[in-house]
């Protein structure tokens, strides 16, 4: 009984939080030119979100150390981008190369692209996973790494010209309809990989994560789960990487460097190594944290004093200054590997209360 | 294609292969003890080429050249002190983690201080001199750098092998629990790792740099990680694998550039990577490892 | 404990994150309202922003750095627009695009919502491209001031610009170095930058159809520094010159290592080269290097009389000019860019974009720029056909001669 209304009272708490959330959402799109500033962010960290969590899924949760997120958001981003573009403006940007026939008049719509985007992102992963995912961390860690710099490579090789644009990337992507779009199809995304980290799978990656010879002796097979997550974490990553190229409505590949992953990489660790909130939290901590802090980067002067250290580039030092007290001080991250719930919420006041 | 042409680019090549060969030598060591990536090496490295410019400015080269080697080798001791020593007992993922935050710190740390410019190298007039051999025009540096690499690789692996302080991190390496026990002093030994490590990296910045003539903040990220890649591809933890590496790697890249490739330079660097290590995961020299369970 | 009260403060921050992101616009667009919205009502500090997309930090930081000079400059001769017999002062609106393509969609984004009436900028044509549908979207006009990729404003109704395009410039110095008799050429290309590879290709195109012969086009990829490979294999093909118009990070480290190499060419270059970064750097061996230039110093007295007082009359201002009161063309467009930007508004006596752009199509300044009239073809480029070739010597950038190309 006690549990029932308890289970009623979250369930109208979340319904309630998403209310919110869709009324601030349509308060920003209602006047969208105004506010563009704050829907980008909001779109960005969404973004950033959903690449956050799928490298959670094969970091925190599968516990392998792979750094190719930004290969894969490369793959998607290029995907993306070439099949959504409209088909009018293509012969304008490809006027160096031509754009191939076979490929010059498939369009699809948003969300089919970026499925098309997933699969093929899943499909490479379940190819290069066979070799690379046998290497342990560290190993593992570097060659994803290489391979993540070698698809690179091949989007802004001019061989591939006619398909890719080569250097000069893909421009006039066609961008979001309106924020709901893009929070929506992010949202799903992380919905779609809570549900799998709550499966019978997310158990076998977390026992691998724990301890992979006892989790063998169980029954797993120890590939097979490695595989798994590979191929879900790198169609969520490629599926980001196309979401990215629609918000930026342009795709380069000197966008999608080691940096990138780092920058992801990050904002896992922020939030907490194993918690999907976290990498949430974590994305839009950072991609705020470094408009928030932006003012470091302007100089003031109070009468003809100049204020010492502000000056361009002071915004970044203290950026990664905090990132790195996170990382020392609280090496778990700031959720560690616990989820948000109400319970938790409220427990926080509750103490609070009582030690007043 | 003339002789002298593949001449000229073999010298390119061991140029390069030489100061890659001394950073992977850093990367290497501190793996063989630590067991982490100093993702940070790269950007310590850089922060050497500044370091040069700025003592340049005051001093003349051969005050500067000691005076570069013992700022670099404070900076990563600071960095193992503050950043990787109170990891020590985390998790490893936590100490790369700690590394990558780092990389980032310097990098954005160069971009504040020094300003996002590429700044000019200075000229050390003895390395500048240039000799001409009928086609083949090289400048002093690129001559010494494979000498002084080979050279530095000898000593480094005598001092491993036959000093009592070589053989403590020998110990270290192996298991440093035991070397603990055995009254071995665990976090000195770790210090001197990273001093001898920052000190090669301050050596290999000069020979970088003096063939470059600029740096700027973003100069030692990516040789850095193609540094690794050649202690990887030499077998980590091993000093002549990491000098053989650094060769294989800056050859590999000048060859590649010159076939017109130049887009997969770096990615041919990773391929050879993941090739070795499917093929031979401990690389060309590495011992094979047992896993703990 | 200690991690709940932090997820509480957490979720805080980010509802924090979404209420920010709001509440700095309404008040960043306060005093600009009439800007962006498009409101006839009333400015209260009768001040306007333009805003500036500049890097100053990244790969392009000096080059955007030394812009943002010359866009200051324009901005203390001329401080003032009248529109509706109201005047206006106008306030820059600086944000930093740190020469990133993503970066670059934030940044203007930041200008939109600060109400700006119109954008000045900026150096590189990769983040102007990355920017473009976002001042068109929002319609509001922007100038580009050298980001010269055909692209910038191609497709887009509201990007214009002051200097001269890829196509253009690599046709001259194809003509240019077939005027000087070089007959065989070797071109160096970076992978990934939209400018270098846009004038590679028009240069390509042109050369070979005057009938010169391109013996080696080399490619490097963004970030490289070493460029001996590529140095020897131009040496192996005896070519007499070289055309490499690449970012000036890039100049001084190919002038210095093709000296060590032994390598003796004619280097041609684009406006990116005019730089005192590479006379600085590379010494004695930039000494004859050739390159093409929006504007010449001495092209218009007054201008650089002027520039040069105000550089000199402060400090910083001539640390950010890389301590030289040299004017390097890129000012002198974005000069042009500020004052022909000022010139739409007043012609369109309005502050709404739709207007404003509407001006620009039409707009003919002659007077008050100082690289030439400017009048905008369908495509929103400024119909420049001269260009301004020099050549160093003695350490500076020495003007030799001034190409009128006729299509």
């Amino acid at each position: 009984m006690q549990k029932n209304k308890k289970i009623s009272k979250n369930f109208i708490l979340t319904v309630i939080a998403i209310a919110v959330l869709i009324a601030i959402l349509g308060f920003l799109q209602a006047d969208s030119i105004n506010y563009s500033y704050a829907i980008t962010i909001i779109e960005r960290s969404c973004i950033y979100a959903v690449a956050a969590v799928s490298m959670n899924l094969m970091i925190g949760f599968a516990g392998q150390f792979s750094l190719g997120t930004a290969g894969f958001m490369c793959l998607g981003a290029y995907v993306a981008g070439i099949l959504t573009m409209p088909v009018e403006i293509r012969d304008q940007v490809y006027y160096l190369y031509g754009m191939a026939g076979w490929l010059h008049d498939i369009r699809l719509p948003l969300i089919a692209a970026l499925l098309v985007a997933g699969i093929i992102g899943a499909a490479l992963a379940a190819l290069v996973g066979w070799p690379v995912l046998r290497l342990k961390s560290d190993y593992l860690a570097i060659a994803t790494l290489g391979f993540s710099e070698i698809v690179r490579a091949i989007c802004g090789w001019d061989g591939l010209g006619s398909i890719t644009n080569a250097s000069y990337g893909l421009s006039n992507i066609p961008a979001f309809k309106n924020v709901f779009e893009a929070v929506g199809i992010c949202a799903a995304c992380i919905i779609v990989m809570l549900l799998m980290i709550h499966s019978s799978y997310g158990r076998a990656f977390r026992a691998i994560r724990d301890n992979d010879v006892a989790a063998e002796a169980m029954g797993i097979n120890l590939f097979h789960t490695k595989q798994l997550a590979f191929v879900v974490s790198s169609f969520f990553a490629t599926v980001s990487g196309g979401l990215l190229a629609v918000f930026l409505r342009s795709a380069t590949s000197s966008t999608f460097t080691v940096a990138l992953t780092y920058n992801i990489l990050l904002m896992v660790v922020l939030g907490g190594i194993g918690s999907v909130t976290g990498s949430v939290v974590g994305a839009f901590l950072i991609t705020g944290g470094q408009e928030w802090l932006r003012f470091l980067d302007q100089t003031y002067y109070i009468g003809n004093f100049q204020i010492p250290l502000l000056r361009t580039g002071f915004r970044m030092v203290v950026f990664s200054l905090l990132l790195m007290i996170v990382v020392l001080f609280w090496n778990r991250g700031l959720m560690g590997s616990k989820e948000f719930s109400w319970d938790g919420l409220f427990g926080i006041f509750k103490r609070r209360r009582k030690t007043k | 294609m003339s002789l002298a042409y593949l001449l000229q680019q073999l010298l390119n090549g061991l140029s390069l292969g030489g100061a890659y060969a001394l950073i992977a030598i850093g990367y290497t060591m501190v793996y063989g003890i630590l067991r982490m990536i100093n993702f940070a090496h790269g950007d310590v490295f850089m922060m050497a080429g500044y370091f040069m410019i700025y003592s340049m400015a005051v001093f003349p080269w051969y005050v500067s050249l000691p005076v570069v080697i013992a700022g670099t080798i404070v900076l990563g001791v600071v960095i193992e002190k503050l950043a990787y020593k109170p990891l020590r007992s985390a998790p490893r993922m936590s100490v790369m983690i700690s590394a990558i935050g780092v990389a980032y710190l310097l990098e954005n740390l160069a971009n504040y201080l020094f300003t996002a410019m590429p700044q000019s190298y200075p000229q050390i007039d003895i390395l500048k001199h240039v000799y001409t051999l009928g086609d083949i025009t090289v400048s002093r540096v690129t001559l010494v750098a494979p000498v002084l690499t080979v050279i530095l690789t000898v000593l480094m692996i005598q001092l491993v092998n036959h000093t009592k302080m070589g053989m403590a991190m020998r110990a270290c390496s192996k298991d440093q629990n035991t070397a603990r026990i055995m009254g071995i002093k665990v976090d000195s030994v770790i210090t001197k790792t990273f001093i001898i490590g920052c000190g090669l990296a301050a050596i290999g910045s000069i020979l970088y740099f003096t063939d470059r003539n600029t740096v700027q903040p973003y100069s030692g990220s990516l040789p850095g990680l193609k540094c690794f890649v050649a202690a990887v591809l030499g077998g980590i933890g091993s000093i002549p694998g990491a000098m053989v590496g650094g060769f294989i790697v800056g050859v590999c890249q000048i060859a590649i550039t010159a076939a017109g490739y130049s887009v997969f330079s770096d990615a041919f660097t990773f391929v050879l990577l993941i090739i070795i290590l499917l093929v031979r995961p401990t690389g060309i020299f590495g011992e094979k490892a047992t896993d703990k369970v | 404990m200690k991690k709940k009260v932090l997820s509480i403060v957490l979720t805080a921050a980010m509802m924090a994150n979404v209420l920010a992101g709001c509440s700095t616009s309404p008040t960043g667009s306060s005093g600009s309202d009439s800007g962006a919205a498009g409101t006839d009502s009333a400015a209260e500090g009768s001040t306007i922003k333009i805003g500036v997309f500049e890097p100053k930090t990244g790969e392009n930081g000096s080059g955007g750095t030394q812009e943002e000079l010359g866009i200051e400059y324009a901005n203390s001769v001329r401080p003032t627009v009248t529109v509706g017999g109201t005047e206006y002062t106008i306030e820059l609106d600086w944000q930093d695009n740190q020469s990133d393509k993503t970066v670059a969609a934030t940044a203007a984004q930041k200008l939109i919502s600060d109400g700006c009436v119109g954008v000045i900028g900026g150096y590189g044509s990769g983040t102007c491209i990355a920017a473009g549908s976002y001042f068109a979207d929002a319609k509001i006009p922007a100038i580009g001031t050298t980001c010269t990729n055909t692209n910038v404003t191609l497709g887009n109704d509201y990007y214009f610009r002051v200097c001269y395009l890829d196509p253009f410039q690599g046709t001259v110095m194809a003509d240019w170095a077939i005027d000087q008799g070089y007959t065989e050429i070797a071109t160096i290309d970076n992978i990934g930058n939209e400018y270098t590879s846009g004038l590679v290709q028009t240069f390509t195109a042109e050369y070979e159809a005057k009938g010169g012969k391109i013996v080696a086009a080399e490619t490097f990829q963004t970030n490289e520094s070493d460029f001996k490979a590529i140095l020897t294999n131009i040496k192996a093909s005896g070519v007499k010159a070289v055309f490499a118009p690449t970012d000036y990070l890039y100049a001084p480290l190919l002038l210095n290592q093709a000296a060590d190499l032994g390598l003796d060419v004619q280097w041609i270059a684009g406006d990116t080269w005019n730089n005192p970064v590479i006379t600085e750097d590379a010494g004695d061996n930039a000494e004859g290097v050739v390159i093409d230039c929006f504007y010449a110093e001495g092209g218009n007295e007054e201008f650089d009389a002027g520039f040069k007082e105000w550089i000199n009359a402060d400090s910083s201002r001539l640390e950010a000019n890389l301590n030289s009161d040299t004017i390097i063309g890129n000012q002198a467009m974005c000069y042009d860019a500020y004052m022909v930007m000022l010139d739409a508004i007043e012609a369109a006596d309005s502050l709404e974009g739709e207007a404003i752009q509407a001006a620009l199509k039409d707009i003919n300044v002659t007077e008050g720029v100082v690289g030439g009239a400017v009048k905008f073809d369908e495509n929103g480029d400024a119909e420049k056909n001269t260009t301004f070739i020099l050549k160093v010597e003695g350490g500076e950038f020495t003007y030799v001669d001034s190409v009128t190309h006729e299509e």
